[in-house]
C-alpha cells in the first residue's frame, strides 16, 4: 500500500476516440478519391496534393515554433486541412498557388483565429474562395482526363467541367455517360471526380460514427430536388448535375467539419439544407458555374446563430429555449 | 414467460452512452468479511451530521444504535460490529476531516439481544421503521429513505419504481441483491405497495442481466399480485439508465422538473437493495450494518462481491480478498464513471458504498482543443451543452451559468466520457456549480 495514487475527478474511464484518431480516419476515407484523381489527371496531380499536405503541416509547425505555443502536428487536423486543399485545386495549379493556398487555410484562416477549434470557416474552404478570386484563371483551368497519357505530363489539354456546358446543350442530348461521371471519369479539380469513392468514404466515417449522415443527405438531396423542379423534372440531367462539381466532396467531407458546422441534429439539417439552397441558387442564377465552396462558407457564418435556435431543450424544463 | 407482461420503457431519452459492462463478478456469491476493526463516520448520508451516543469503552452489539440526530433530514447510525468502542475521533476521509466512532470487534458478530421484529402495518409505521434501520438511498444517493417514503400531504403517489438498473460499470451489488434476498426484495414491495395503495410497482432492469430479468418477472407475476399492478420493464442497456430522473421518465413518461423530488409527478424511487435492507429491519429488526460491495478492477486478483460491515477500511477488503497488483494506481470508491477516487486505502465503506475498485495505470490522452464535434452535448441525458460550460468557464463568465442550466447537471459523467478532445467536461461542471452555489450564499 505505499503506491502514490492517482486521484482524480470521475469519470474514470474515457472512450478510446481521440482528435488525432477522428483526423487520422477522415485522412482514410479521403484517400482512394485522392488516389484516382491523380491516376486520372498524372503526376502534377500528385504533386499539387502532396505540397498541400507538406506545407500545410509546416506551417503549422512553424507557427507553433514561432510563437513558442505547444506544438499541434500531432492532432492530424493539419494534414486534412492540406489533402482537402489539394482535393478541391484544379490539376494544373501551379505548386506556389498551392502554397499560398496552405498558408492562407493554416496561417489565416485557422490559427490566427485561435487555432484548432477556433477558425469559424472551413480553413481548406475558404483557402480555396482566396486562391478563386486572387488567381481566376489558375483555378479554372481544368484538364481532360489522361491528358497526361496523350501528351504527356507537361502537355495541356484544357478542358471545361461538366458545370460549364449549357442547359440547352445538355437538354438537346450532350455527350456524357453518367456511369463514367459516378465512377470518376470527367474534368474537375482532383479530389472531386470520382462520386463512387468519396461515397464509399462517407459511408466509412458513418460506419466509424465520425459523421452523422445527416448534413451530406440533406445537402445533396435539396440540390437534387431543386435541381429536378427546375431542370424540367428530368431525373438524367439531375443526376447529371449532382454528379458534376464538388458537391459530393463538399457535402460529404467539407460540410460536416466539426468545427463549422452545428453540433445539434436540428441545427445540421438545417445547415444541410441551406447549404443545398444556396449551392442551387448560384449554380442556377450567379454567375459562377460551381456554388458549393461559398454555400459551406456562407452556412458556417451562420452556425453560431443555428447552434442557438436548435439547441435540445433541458430534461423537464419547460417553455425555455435558451441553452447556449 | 409470455413477452407481453414485460414492459417497454414508456419513454426513451434522446441521449445515454453505451459503456463497456465489465461485469464478471455477477455469478459470484457474496462472501462475508468480518474485519478487526471499523472506523464508523457520523454523516453517511445527505443531511445533518449524528452525534454518537457512545464513549470510549462501551460494549457494543451488531444493530447497537451509537450516533442519531435530532434533525429530520438524518439517519441513525449503528455498529456494524460486536465488541468495545475503542475510540470517537477524527479520521481524514476522502481529503475531508471526519468524526468517526472507532471499534474493535470481539469477533464473534454478536446480534444486539434488544433488536427485535418492526411489524408494519401503516404509513406511518413505515417511515418509522426506514428512520429506525438508518436507512438511506444505497443507489449512491445517500438520501434518506424516511423522508423519500414521507411525502407531503398534497402529493399524489401512485407508482413505486424499482430502481435494479445498475447501469454503472463493474458493479454487481444490486444484482447479486436481486438473486440473493429476493425474498426480502419482493416483501418490501407488496408491502410498499399496500400501504400506499398504489396503482402501479414498475420493477425497472437493464437488458444485459437476463438472469435478473427472470428472477424478477416471477417477482412480477407472483400470486400476491392479484389486481395485476406490478410490472417489470426491460430498459435499454445506456448509462445512465439508473439515474433518478431518467428512470422516471423511462417507467412513467413523466419529466421531473429541476429542483423537484420524485413525490411532485407521484413517483417514489426505491433501488432493490434499499427494499431488502428495509423488509429484513421489519422481520427481524437488524438495521443497515453492512453492505454488499463488488471488489473489482484491472488490478484485483480474485474479483468478488463482498458483505462489508459499514466502516471497514478498503484496505482490510483488500487483504481479505487476497490481495492486488503492486502496480496498482487509483482506487474507487464506487463505479468508475461516478465514483471518488481516493488517496490511500483508508477510505472507510460507508452506507451508499456499492462498490470497491483498484485500478492500474491506463494510458490517458492528453487534453487537447475542443474540436466542437457536439458529441457531449448529444449524450447529455439532461440535454445540456457541457462545452459551452466549460468555454464560459474558461472566460470567466459565471454569468451564464444559469443560462446553461447547470444545475441539471448530475455529474454522470457522460460528457467527459465520449469527448475525443479528452476535455475535463465533468469536472468543470463540478466546479461550475459549486462557483454558482457561492455566488448564491
Amino acid at each position: 500500500m505505499n503506491n502514490m495514487l492517482n486521484v482524480s475527478s470521475s469519470p474514470h474511464i474515457r472512450h478510446e476516440d481521440t482528435t488525432s484518431g477522428i483526423m487520422m480516419d477522415v485522412v482514410i476515407a479521403l484517400l482512394p478519391a485522392t488516389i484516382v484523381g491523380c491516376m486520372l489527371f498524372g503526376l502534377n496531380a500528385a504533386f499539387i496534393v502532396c505540397t498541400c499536405v507538406i506545407s500545410s503541416v509546416l506551417f503549422e509547425f512553424l507557427w507553433n515554433l514561432i510563437l513558442k505555443k505547444p506544438q499541434s502536428v500531432g492532432d492530424f487536423s493539419a494534414i486534412v486541412t492540406g489533402l482537402l486543399l489539394g482535393m478541391n485545386l484544379p490539376p494544373k495549379t501551379p505548386l506556389w498557388i498551392a502554397v499560398i493556398g496552405s498558408f492562407a487555410a493554416i496561417i489565416v484562416v485557422k490559427q490566427m483565429f485561435g487555432g484548432l477549434g477556433h477558425n469559424f470557416v472551413n480553413p481548406a474552404m475558404a483557402a480555396r474562395i482566396i486562391l478563386l478570386v486572387s488567381f481566376p484563371s489558375y483555378l479554372t483551368t481544368y484538364l481532360e482526363p489522361f491528358t497526361h497519357k496523350i501528351v504527356g505530363e507537361q502537355g495541356t489539354i484544357t478542358s471545361a467541367t461538366p458545370l460549364a456546358i449549357p442547359f440547352e446543350t445538355l437538354k438537346n442530348g450532350a455527350d456524357y455517360s453518367l456511369k463514367e461521371m459516378f465512377f470518376g471519369n470527367k474534368s474537375g479539380s482532383i479530389g472531386e471526380v470520382s462520386a463512387m469513392l468519396l461515397i464509399l468514404g462517407g459511408l466509412y466515417l458513418i460506419i466509424r460514427k465520425v459523421i452523422k449522415p445527416i448534413i451530406p443527405v440533406s445537402f445533396i438531396g435539396t440540390v437534387a430536388v431543386m435541381t429536378y423542379l427546375f431542370y424540367g423534372f428530368d431525373l438524367r440531367i439531375t443526376a447529371f448535375y449532382l454528379l458534376s462539381g464538388g458537391l459530393f466532396l463538399g457535402a460529404i467531407f467539407m460540410a460536416t467539419d466539426y468545427v463549422t458546422s452545428p453540433t445539434t441534429d436540428l441545427g445540421k439539417l438545417v445547415f444541410g439544407i441551406g447549404c443545398g439552397l444556396i449551392t442551387f441558387a448560384i449554380r442556377k442564377w450567379g454567375s459562377l458555374p460551381e456554388g458549393v465552396s461559398y454555400s459551406i462558407i456562407i452556412m458556417n457564418i451562420l452556425v453560431p446563430h443555428i447552434n442557438k435556435l436548435t439547441a435540445r431543450r433541458p430534461f423537464g424544463v419547460k417553455g425555455v429555449k435558451e441553452n447556449g | 414467460m409470455s413477452k407481453e407482461r414485460i414492459l417497454s420503457p414508456v419513454k426513451r431519452i434522446r441521449a445515454g452512452i453505451s459503456l463497456p459492462h465489465f461485469k464478471g463478478t455477477a455469478e459470484t456469491e457474496t462472501v462475508n468479511i468480518t474485519p478487526e476493526k471499523v472506523f464508523i463516520p457520523v454523516v453517511m448520508h445527505i443531511g445533518a451530521p449524528c452525534k454518537p451516543t457512545v464513549k470510549a469503552g462501551d460494549k457494543v452489539y451488531v444493530g447497537t444504535k451509537i450516533a442519531d440526530s435530532e434533525a429530520p433530514v438524518s439517519a441513525p447510525i449503528h455498529s456494524s460490529v460486536s465488541g468495545t468502542v475503542a475510540a470517537v475521533t477524527v479520521k481524514e476521509l476522502y481529503g475531508k476531516p471526519t468524526e468517526v466512532i472507532e471499534i474493535d470487534s470481539d469477533g464473534n458478530m454478536e446480534a444486539d439481544p434488544s433488536l427485535k421484529p418492526f411489524p408494519v402495518r401503516s404509513k406511518k409505521a413505515l417511515v418509522e421503521a426506514a428512520r429506525l434501520c438508518g436507512l438511506v438511498g444505497l443507489g449512491g444517493a445517500g438520501f434518506p429513505t424516511h423522508i423519500k417514503l414521507n411525502p407531503p400531504k398534497n402529493a399524489k403517489i401512485d407508482t413505486l419504481v424499482v430502481n435494479a438498473a445498475e447501469c454503472e460499470p463493474y458493479i454487481t451489488s444490486d444484482y447479486r441483491e436481486c438473486m440473493e434476498n429476493y425474498d426480502d426484495v419482493i416483501e418490501a414491495i407488496y408491502l410498499i405497495k399496500k400501504v400506499f395503495k398504489l396503482e402501479r410497482v414498475v420493477i425497472c432492469v437493464e437488458a444485459n442481466k437476463p438472469k435478473a430479468i427472470k428472477k424478477l418477472y416471477e417477482m412480477a407475476t407472483d400470486k400476491r399480485d392479484k389486481d395485476d399492478t406490478v410490472k417489470l420493464m426491460k430498459l435499454p442497456t445506456k448509462y445512465p439508465q439508473g439515474a433518478e430522473k431518467v428512470i422516471i421518465y423511462s417507467a412513467t413518461g413523466r419529466q421531473l422538473p429541476p429542483g423537484k423530488l420524485p413525490s411532485d409527478v407521484g413517483c417514489i424511487v426505491m433501488n432493490v437493495t434499499s427494499l431488502g435492507t428495509l423488509y429484513r429491519f421489519i422481520k427481524t429488526g437488524m438495521p443497515l450494518v453492512s453492505k454488499r460491495i463488488t471488489f473489482e478492477g484491472t488490478a484485483v486478483k480474485k474479483p468478488q462481491n463482498v458483505m462489508a460491515p459499514i466502516g471497514t477500511r478498503v484496505s482490510d477488503i483488500i487483504d481479505f480478498c487476497g490481495g492486488v497488483d503492486d502496480s496498482f494506481s487509483k482506487i474507487i470508491m464506487g463505479g468508475p464513471m461516478m465514483g471518488v477516487s481516493v488517496i490511500d486505502g483508508e477510505g472507510v465503506i460507508e452506507k451508499r458504498t456499492n462498490a470497491v475498485l483498484v485500478l492500474n495505470p491506463s494510458s490517458t490522452a492528453p487534453s487537447t482543443p475542443c474540436i466542437r464535434c457536439g458529441r457531449c452535448a448529444d449524450k447529455c441525458p439532461m440535454g445540456l451543452t457541457p462545452a459551452n460550460v466549460e468555454a464560459a468557464s474558461r472566460i470567466g463568465d459565471t454569468g451564464r451559468y444559469e443560462k446553461l442550466n447547470i444545475n441539471l447537471c448530475m455529474e454522470c459523467g457522460s460528457c467527459s466520457y465520449v469527448c475525443p478532445a479528452k476535455r475535463p467536461l465533468t469536472q468543470v461542471m463540478r466546479l461550475a456549480k459549486a462557483e454558482l452555489r457561492r455566488k448564491k450564499q
